[in-house]
């Protein structure tokens, strides 16, 4: 009997709807409409509007994702104080939202911001003047915020739950004060979940097509529209795969230089 | 006497902080459930009370045949996924480091990965073998996806596991798979369930990955929202997200207060 | 244990909705009836659903139903045969790029006898694309041009041209088409060149028009301008013709205060026609010949007509209309009294290729 026979279908699976989907990425990526061998697809990337898409897909997704670090960490402190002992029935209600589809999500921002929408509406019943709210890049980080704010509340909050109430207590005893625990104490022994939280925020904003479709008029062209449209409009699947490998580029480097202070990052996820 | 204050003081802070948040988190979707009652297609405007939108909404066959798509797909992925990525789990424990090393690089691709390389490499990958798009399509793509959250899942379970015991059935005369079933397998369980349970949830929340391969004519409730908030926002839609939080809002009551007293007794 | 706890809580939900799910699953969508299926992919908001199950009751067939949204993301589709459909409803121009590119099927006019109703001036006009008219059918016709709110355009600013939707008053108030060639169509029109140009220079011309437009515009959309105008919520919005008749009844449906009306901009404009083609990877022929028969009814084809309000090229359902309606000039315009006036052309892949990278320079910038 052995064991290893167990990964079988796994390895078959993973070799057919993995692996060789993403070497046909890498092919698609260096060759052009004849097939022959080239590197236009990626270096295309330095074209004025691939580039201007990439940075502001980076300055967007980033922003983002420190508001949802700064947002999440003091929730994620007074979960952890509320949530014990009293059921998690708090958490779950931070948690919440997260169920509900996240094409539904954006489609609530869209139903308030829009100008003839909700905020716009309570302005004007207040005599105020209205606001283009809607085809912003505000809107856009206001979506990427909002959809993945649980991603970064969840890691956190599952590691300070690790972390034992007597370190505190002993901290306290030996005469820190609030702010000298947060800084030695609570933030490096949590540094493992806002890693976490950090890459489940930033890879999904980085990428999305879909906020700024809905929220950004199609007026703010991100690399994951473009992306998107090589495939669905423009019809130039080598370009679409060229300009994906260096979003893949991107999104390895990023994750290497995160894992280099990572030190048990594994499964803080969940 | 000053420490009471001061806590007093960081309890009201803490309590602005919470409702602060549940406002942003909450509002969105407190106001789809107003506008699915308000017989007005107007969002400024309350029209008076209706059901239409929910008489619209479950009268609709695109909209049912999607919830039914998305359910059956999230399930089948779930289990399928479960019953790969448990076996993969046991078999990569067992196995040496390199070897190990080498299968949970590969496993990590799709978790690390964009959802939009994944959907794109998943479809240029079905046209290139010639397999048309449809159902199939997207119930492979979403195991694919699934996979590595069951096998996260199971992992540290099996670290926890105790060899010998399952040695010690084998050595009492129990076969294998017997002792696997006995020994090994209530230990992992709760890394299978969760991971079942991850899988399903990822399953039912995916738009991107279905978004490039699903076939004609086949709708999820994520890509049917897509083009119908495209073409124009229906107030069905509104029914539809309300009927979604209430249900997700009632089961966590329920199963929520029930074990939650349990554990405040013990 | 908090982890446990949180996959338990995920349990129960899960197992309650798929119980529930279960039940509220809808019953006999599945059911073949023998007489086999069709896949239909039409623009969105483009048919009467009501035919949709006439045809399905009449035949037997039963529809998958698609929708795009343009004619650039139908195309792909159809090209890479990952999901193959049998009956298509593309535009002209993008006809012609698939009769190009052996991508339609020669059409069994035996099948489709209805083709009698069709007026024969509108398989005239598809030469322009169909050559020799084997590979469609018309099904709708119009024109684009410019809607505009009356409570929030003052009456001198009335829009007659295609260069008032450069106006700085209505900065955040416009909405364009987000589709290459219509968008490019009015800025080479505002500059008095041919939509069908592939000359570079003008070509670059009009991207230069389009990002100085850009501040402009509250959003690019497609079939969301419809439903935006009838929300107020833009002053202007570019449009095919085809929306008035339902935006018009809408408004007066649901009582607003102000009206909505559409002009051809003076420049002139682009004249559309959609037909119905076959690809020829279809796997259904005969079904999908019954189906455009079956459009090409004129009781069916005036039903059509009065969902989705567009020009029919069909003389059988025109004939049937009211006198009101048949003189309704926004709706059946006068082709020969519009000036400058073209039907889109396909232009080969190079210069399809020019087009969508001067586009994607509008939209980063």
């Amino acid at each position: 009997m052995n064991k290893k026979l167990l990964s079988g279908p796994y390895l078959v699976w993973m070799v057919g709807f993995t692996v060789i989907p993403l070497l046909l990425i890498v092919y698609y990526g260096l060759t052009d409409k004849s097939g022959a061998f080239t590197l236009a697809n990626i270096v295309s990337i330095t074209t004025a509007e691939h580039a201007k898409a990439l940075w502001l897909s980076l300055g967007l997704s980033f922003i983002s994702t420190m508001i949802c670090l700064v947002l999440a960490y003091p929730l994620a402190m007074i979960l952890r104080k509320r949530g014990v002992g009293r059921g998690s029935f708090v958490v779950f209600i931070f948690i919440l939202p997260m169920w509900m589809n996240f094409l539904l999500r954006t489609l609530a921002w869209q139903t308030l911001l829009e100008r003839n929408g909700v905020i716009n509406g309570i302005l004007k019943a207040l005599h105020l003047p209205g606001q283009s709210l809607i085809n912003t890049p505000g809107a856009i980080i206001l979506g990427m915020v909002y959809n993945f704010l649980p991603f970064m509340v969840l890691p956190i909050y599952n590691v300070l739950c690790k972390i034992d109430d007597n370190t505190i207590n002993a901290a306290h005893d030996l005469g820190a004060d609030f702010y000298q625990t947060l800084v030695r104490i609570w933030m490096p022994l949590s540094i493992p979940g806002i890693i976490s939280g950090i890459t489940m925020v930033f890879v999904p904003a980085l990428t999305t097509f879909v906020i700024s479709n809905l929220l950004g008029g199609s007026k703010i062209l991100l690399i994951g529209n473009v992306i998107e449209q090589e495939f669905t409009r423009g019809s130039n699947w080598h370009l679409g795969s060229g300009l994906s490998l260096v979003l893949m580029i991107f999104i390895l480097a990023s994750m290497a230089l995160i894992a280099k202070y990572d030190k048990e990052g594994e499964g803080t996820a969940f | 006497m000053m420490k009471k204050t001061k806590d007093r003081f960081k309890q009201i802070v803490e309590n602005f902080y919470l409702v602060f948040i549940m406002v942003f988190l909450y509002a969105p979707i407190a106001t789809l459930i107003v506008l699915s009652f308000s017989n007005s297609k107007s969002r400024t405007q309350w029209g008076g009370f209706t059901l239409r939108w929910y008489i619209e909404m479950f009268k609709s066959a695109t909209i049912m045949n999607a919830l039914q798509n998305t359910l059956v797909i999230a399930f089948a992925s779930a289990l399928i996924a479960t019953i790969i990525g448990t076996a993969a789990a046991i078999a990569i424990s067992s196995m040496k480091p390199f070897p190990r090393t080498v299968i949970m690089g590969i496993t990590n691709i799709p978790m690390l990965n964009a959802d939009i390389v994944t959907g794109i490499s998943l479809m240029l990958g079905f046209i290139a073998f010639g397999i048309s798009l449809g159902f199939k399509t997207i119930l492979i793509a979403h195991i694919t996806f699934n996979i590595p959250y069951v096998i996260l899942s199971v992992m540290p379970k099996l670290k926890q596991t105790n060899k010998s015991v399952y040695e010690a059935a084998m050595d009492l005369g129990a076969s294998p798979i017997f002792a696997f079933f006995k020994v090994v397998f209530p230990d992992i369980l709760p890394g299978v369930l969760s991971g079942f349970l991850l899988a399903f949830t990822m399953s039912l929340d995916d738009f991107i990955i279905t978004h490039f391969t699903k076939g004609a004519g086949i709708n999820t409730l994520s890509t049917l929202i897509y083009s119908e908030v495209r073409r124009g926002i229906k107030p069905s839609m509104y029914a539809l997200s309300t009927v979604i939080f209430v249900t997700v809002l009632g089961l966590l009551i329920v199963t929520n207060f029930a074990p939650g007293r349990k554990r405040e007794s013990r | 244990m908090r982890r446990k706890s949180f996959a338990l809580v995920l349990g129960g939900i899960m197992g309650i909705g798929l119980v529930l799910g279960g039940c509220k699953g809808p019953s006999g969508s599945e059911g073949s009836q023998g007489a086999g299926e069709v896949y239909v992919y039409n623009w969105g908001e483009y048919i009467d659903e009501e035919v949709v199950s006439m045809f399905e009751e009449e035949t037997g067939i039963k529809v998958v139903y698609d929708m795009f949204e343009t004619n650039e993301e139908m195309y792909p589709v159809i090209e890479a045969g990952g999901r193959t459909y049998d009956v298509v409803c593309p535009s002209d121009y993008m006809i012609q790029k698939m009769i190009e590119n052996h991508m339609l099927a020669e059409l069994n006019f035996d099948n489709i006898p209805n083709l009698e109703h069709i007026d024969p001036e509108y398989l005239e006009r598809s030469k322009s694309f169909d050559p020799e008219n084997k590979y469609s059918v018309p099904y709708c016709w119009g024109t684009v041009g410019i809607l505009y709110n009356t409570s929030m355009v003052a009456p001198e600013d009335v829009p007659t041209k295609w260069s008032d939707l450069w106006d700085e008053t209505f900065s955040g108030e416009i909405l364009m088409q987000d589709s290459v060639r219509d968008a490019f169509m009015v800025a080479l029109k505002s500059l008095g060149y041919s939509m069908n140009t592939s000359d570079p220079g003008e070509l670059e011309q009009a991207r230069d028009l389009l990002v100085k437009q850009k501040p402009l515009v509250q959003a690019y959309v497609i079939d969301q301008v419809r439903d935006k105008m009838i929300g107020g919520e833009a002053a202007l919005g570019v449009i095919y013709s085809g929306e008035m008749l339902y935006i018009q009844e809408e408004v007066a449906n649901q009582g607003l205060e102000y009206s909505l009306e559409y002009v051809i901009p003076e420049e002139g404009t682009n004249v559309w026609l959609d037909s119905w083609v076959i690809p020829s990877n279809a796997k259904n022929k005969e079904n999908a010949e019954a189906w455009i028969n079956f459009l090409c009814r004129p009781d069916i084809a005036k039903m059509n007509f009065e969902y989705i309000t567009y020009a029919t090229p069909n003389k059988g359902a025109f004939d049937l209309l009211d006198e009101d309606l048949k003189n309704n000039k926004a709706v059946f315009p006068d082709i020969d009294s519009l000036d400058n006036c073209e039907v889109f052309q396909y232009l080969g892949d190079e210069v399809d290729t020019i087009y969508n990278d001067l586009w994607k320079e509008v939209k980063s910038n």
